[in-house]
């Protein structure tokens, strides 16, 4: 059975409706939809930002590049994926916790990060947590200590902001690939 | 705007929930839309990511929040097809009368026809320019400055949220020249302005109900800001 409620019901039909007459136009073909599933369910995700941070863990050359002008830092990784002209990547310490958000629409750093998951997109994330932070964090299962100040990144340009979470402890004694294991999405938006 | 989806400080929607193992795409007619979506950009009718923006802004409130993710571009592409004449409203109506009698997999055997002609434009040099620009007057502010935001919102699209209206802030970078969104969404032009990235405390936003020790980092554009 079809649990779907109605409406949702309707928007699915109206996307297959507006996919067939694009397909009649010959603009669009079944592959490229195949395509886009397979460019962010495989090529482009979290992976791609969790090889900048484990870099930055263990190269500090690299970290003070990425910090000072992330576009420039993450040229050589050649990722794709859209949506980063400009990268700033804001850096967790003992004293600062940084979030991400974009309360106007749902900016996110795509070539990074892949899409946003659902969460960052619906309206109890974009609405709160520029209001209160520490209690959303603490919600989602992060407690900051009151000791450390909580910035938090509102995306209202063209801007796309990385969290460059803090390196655990033990970290660089790990190949590199299990560094990048360590990296989490959350993490990088800044809610784990 | 001052529409539904300016949400930076609403009160009363809840926890945020979380998926586990969340996939890219739920369904595929998310997929579908997105596709649609870079398929319509490919052709230049999407105008430019800020007009496609202001389109999501005017959709139903209630649809906003209820549609989701995709479901809002979705309205949004219908608006910017319907507004530039390449596909009417009443064209998809008819097409999803038509369609609604067959079930699933009826519907897609009818929508995978192949392409009718492989060439597509690549995406218009507005889309790999994205929107930093070279030329401007130099920047009013340096990293430092205090400075007060616009007390008022706008009709049209604009990027300076609700919340950080009428505010003080300080300016804690500086990004150059940006295309200003609230003149591109409307067909005016791209007139480059300054972009800083301004830090306002919680208690200058929120008042005594602000958390302490919090702030909020906005990029906002230099015609929303005045020095304090």
């Amino acid at each position: 059975m079809d649990d779907t409620p109605t409406d949702m019901r309707q928007v699915r039909l109206r996307a297959e409706a507006l996919e067939s007459l694009l397909v009649e136009r010959g603009l669009l073909m079944e592959s490229d939809i195949d395509q886009v599933i397979a460019q962010f369910e495989q090529r482009v995700g979290p992976v791609n930002g969790a090889k900048v941070v484990a870099r930055a863990w263990t190269d500090a050359e690299f970290k003070l590049r990425l910090l000072a002008d992330g576009t420039d830092a993450i040229r050589e990784f050649r990722f794709s994926g859209g949506q980063v002209e400009r990268l700033v990547v804001v850096e967790n310490t003992h004293v600062e916790h940084n979030v991400v958000v974009c309360t106007l629409c749902s900016c996110y750093p795509w070539a990074l990060l892949g899409l946003p998951p659902r969460w960052y997109k619906d309206p109890a994330y974009r609405s709160r947590i520029v209001r209160e932070p520490r209690s959303v964090l603490a919600e989602m299962g992060l407690e900051v200590p009151a000791s450390k100040r909580i910035r938090v990144w509102d995306s209202s340009a063209e801007i796309r902001y990385m969290v460059l979470p803090q390196r655990p402890d033990g970290a660089e004694a790990l190949s590199e690939k299990e560094r990048e294991a360590l990296v989490t999405r959350d993490a990088m938006i800044g809610v784990a | 705007m001052d529409g539904i989806h300016d949400l930076g400080g609403k009160q009363g929607f809840g926890k945020v929930v979380r998926e586990r193992q969340e996939p890219a795409f739920h369904e595929r007619w998310e997929a579908s839309v997105h596709a649609s979506m870079v398929a319509i950009a490919v052709q230049g009718w999407l105008g430019n990511i800020d007009r496609f923006r202001h389109a999501i802004e005017r959709i139903d409130p209630a649809a906003y929040l209820t549609h989701t993710y995709y479901g809002r571009w979705l309205a949004g592409l219908e608006t910017l097809l319907e507004e530039s004449g390449k596909l009417t409203g009443g064209e998809i109506d008819a097409r999803v009368r038509k369609m609604s009698n067959l079930d699933q997999q009826e519907r897609l055997t009818r929508a995978a026809r192949p392409r009718l002609y492989f060439e597509t434009k690549p995406l218009s040099e507005d889309a790999i320019r994205g929107a930093q620009r070279e030329t401007h007057a130099p920047p009013r502010f340096v990293v430092g400055d205090t400075v007060r935001t616009s007390r008022h919102g706008s009709d049209g699209h604009t990027r300076l949220p609700a919340y950080a209206r009428d505010k003080i802030g300080r300016i804690v970078a500086s990004h150059g020249a940006w295309v200003f969104p609230d003149t591109n969404a409307h067909g005016l032009g791209e007139q480059p302005c300054s972009l800083y990235t301004v830090a306002f405390e919680g208690s200058e936003l929120w008042g005594g109900a602000g958390e302490s020790d919090a702030e909020v980092c906005i990029d906002l554009f230099e015609p929303y800001l005045k020095r304090a």
